[in-house]
């Protein structure tokens, strides 16, 4: 447990060592703004809630949390610092954990950055706050789970633009598992119930549960199960191929 | 200290290191030579639980690296080939992350770290970001996170590779002091770092252990060795009353500058010769340009022990 926290403090103190780490919150803040303001239509809407906000968030965590991913492992591999750290009397599994929290806390802090829109939506109006905080969590468990996958991703590969692109790709997969046109495809061939296993897959459908407010164990099951499971097959692969 | 059995390493149909047996005892500086590509760096990962072996086991003060790695990391110090570093963080950074990392209690670490960058010698860059450094303090800074723990065990991949001819001496230095209570296992393709700080060779060509003795034991394997070379001014025919020496088993003729003769005389086993030499030198009136008695020449032994089957 220490180990992991050794890990943990170092990664997410190399964030901040660079520019890297402001770049990314200043990119993040703006996204979500336009996605917000200007596509989201927060103002027109005249709801005191945040769903323009968090609507965009399974489709902007695409691009934006592999960008994070994609450095844990590819880097150490690219660098030789693999050998360094797994040299060290560190299981893997803790250097797996300490990296993930670590990309995990710099992504809760970019999204705790976003509290101004909280700010502003209870100047202009009464929301219920319940779902917002519900809706955070949400998105953080969210972005766990796409972190989860961008790790097992990035180490497999010593290029960091393959991790991105394979990483964005895979959640694009579990995110549009839950789309009406996917859906819709699948219907077509497959009776219904293939249709609903495949829509409950799909991260939007379990996103979308809990930004109505509604905080399900199976919602939380399902998050909790794909980041884990991730993290596990992370672990396994790196201690098969950790010289590779 | 180290005790490595049959260690045998598959990459798929290439075997990198073939049945290799050895062990290392405290005070021995083991160093280990072989062409490059012939498995010491494989050996090395395979020994501090970055590779694990296809068969074969590996102890470090009696922990088997592969059913215990961690155990057996806490005694060993490590420096990857090429010196792999975070080159985001300041070298003491790293320092840091290591010593904790090492289960340094944290009471201890701001004196351990003292210590191994006075030894080492980076005061003077510690808080600056370990990119921005030369190539002998980045090495010096990963001889710096090797040692911090004080381990039993100090495996160091080609320590001095790339460094220029005063950094080398240093980091040989370090070795030397550091040696008395420890194992160390150094890699290396340059052969006078053998003879300058270890007390016993290993070579390996191939994937397979050729040699392993001391680096005098290596050096007495060229024909050469013992051998003394001799100048005369003038003395054409001396060739004859050299052979003639008690001792001698044969003496071959060299090329020589103008006016002058030049021989390499080779003793019987073991015979010394100096002795006869200079008295027929005295009792014929040569003039002795120059007299060396060989020591061998280790790129010839090593070049003999590591030939054969090329692997292409």
């Amino acid at each position: 447990m220490s180990k992991t926290l050794t890990v943990f403090k170092r990664e997410l103190g190399g964030y901040f060592a660079t520019p890297v780490a402001y770049v990314f919150i200043v990119v993040f803040l703006l996204f979500t703004g336009i996605t917000t303001f200007n596509i989201g239509n927060f103002y027109e809407r005249g709801q005191a809630d945040l769903m323009s906000f968090f609507f965009f968030h399974p489709w902007l965590y695409l691009f934006l949390i592999p960008a994070i991913s994609m450095r844990l492992w590819s880097e150490e591999r690219s660098s030789g610092t693999i050998e360094l750290l797994m040299t060290l009397p560190i299981s893997t599994t803790q250097a797996v954990f300490g990296k993930f929290l670590a990309a995990w806390c710099f992504a809760g802090i970019a999204l705790a950055l976003t509290f101004p829109v909280w700010i502003t939506v209870n100047v202009l109006g009464d929301p219920d706050n319940g779902v917002i905080v519900a809706s955070y969590i949400g998105s953080f468990l969210m972005a766990g789970s796409y972190l989860a996958i961008g790790s097992l991703i990035s180490s497999l590969t010593r290029n960091q633009v393959i991790a991105f692109v394979l990483s964005a790709l895979g959640c694009a997969v579990l995110v549009a598992a839950g789309s009406d046109w996917v859906l819709n495809i699948v219907r077509s061939v497959f009776p219904e119930w293939v249709a609903e296993n495949v829509a409950s897959f799909s991260v939007q459908a379990h996103f979308d549960q809990i930004t109505k407010g509604i905080i399900d164990l199976r919602d939380i099951v399902y998050f909790g199960t794909l980041l884990v499971g991730c993290l596990v097959a992370n672990a396994i692969t790196l201690s098969v191929s950790k010289a590779d | 200290m180290i005790e490595i059995q049959h260690l045998t390493k598959r990459f798929g149909a290439l075997t990198a290191v073939d049945d290799v047996t050895f062990d290392v005892g405290r005070g021995e500086v083991l160093g280990f030579l072989g062409p490059n590509g012939a498995g010491k760096s494989t050996t090395m990962k395979m020994v501090t639980g970055f590779l694990d072996p296809t068969s074969g086991t590996a102890r470090v003060c009696g922990h088997d690296v592969t059913k215990d790695p961690i155990a057996a990391q806490k005694r060993i110090g490590y420096l990857p080939e090429g010196a792999p570093l975070y080159g985001d963080m300041t070298a003491l950074g790293l320092l840091k992350f290591v010593a904790e990392a090492r289960g340094i209690p944290s009471g201890e670490r701001k004196a351990a770290i003292e210590r191994v960058v006075s030894r080492v010698h980076i005061e003077e860059v510690l808080r600056r970001r370990i990119d921005t450094l030369s190539k002998g303090f980045k090495r010096r800074v990963g001889l710096a996170q090797a040692i911090v723990h004080d381990p039993d065990v100090l495996i160091l991949d080609e320590p001095t590779d790339g460094l220029d001819p005063n950094q080398k001496h240093d980091v040989r230095q370090l070795i030397l002091e550091m040696s008395k209570d420890k194992v160390i296992v150094l890699s290396t393709h340059i052969l006078e770092e053998v003879s300058a700080v270890c007390t016993r060779a290993i070579i390996i060509a191939h994937g397979k252990l050729r040699f392993d003795g001391t680096p005098a034991e290596l050096q007495a394997m060229d024909p050469a060795h013992g051998a003394v070379t001799l100048t005369l001014d003038g003395a054409q025919d001396a060739r004859e009353a050299l052979t003639g020496i008690a001792g001698v088993a044969r003496v071959e003729p060299l090329d020589a500058p103008e006016g002058h003769t030049r021989y390499r005389i080779y003793p019987n086993e073991d015979a010394a010769i100096l002795g006869g030499l200079s008295s027929l030198a005295h009792q014929r009136g040569w003039e002795v340009d120059h007299l060396s008695v060989e020591s061998g020449r280790l790129d010839e032994v090593f070049r003999t022990v590591t030939a054969g089957n090329e692997r292409s």
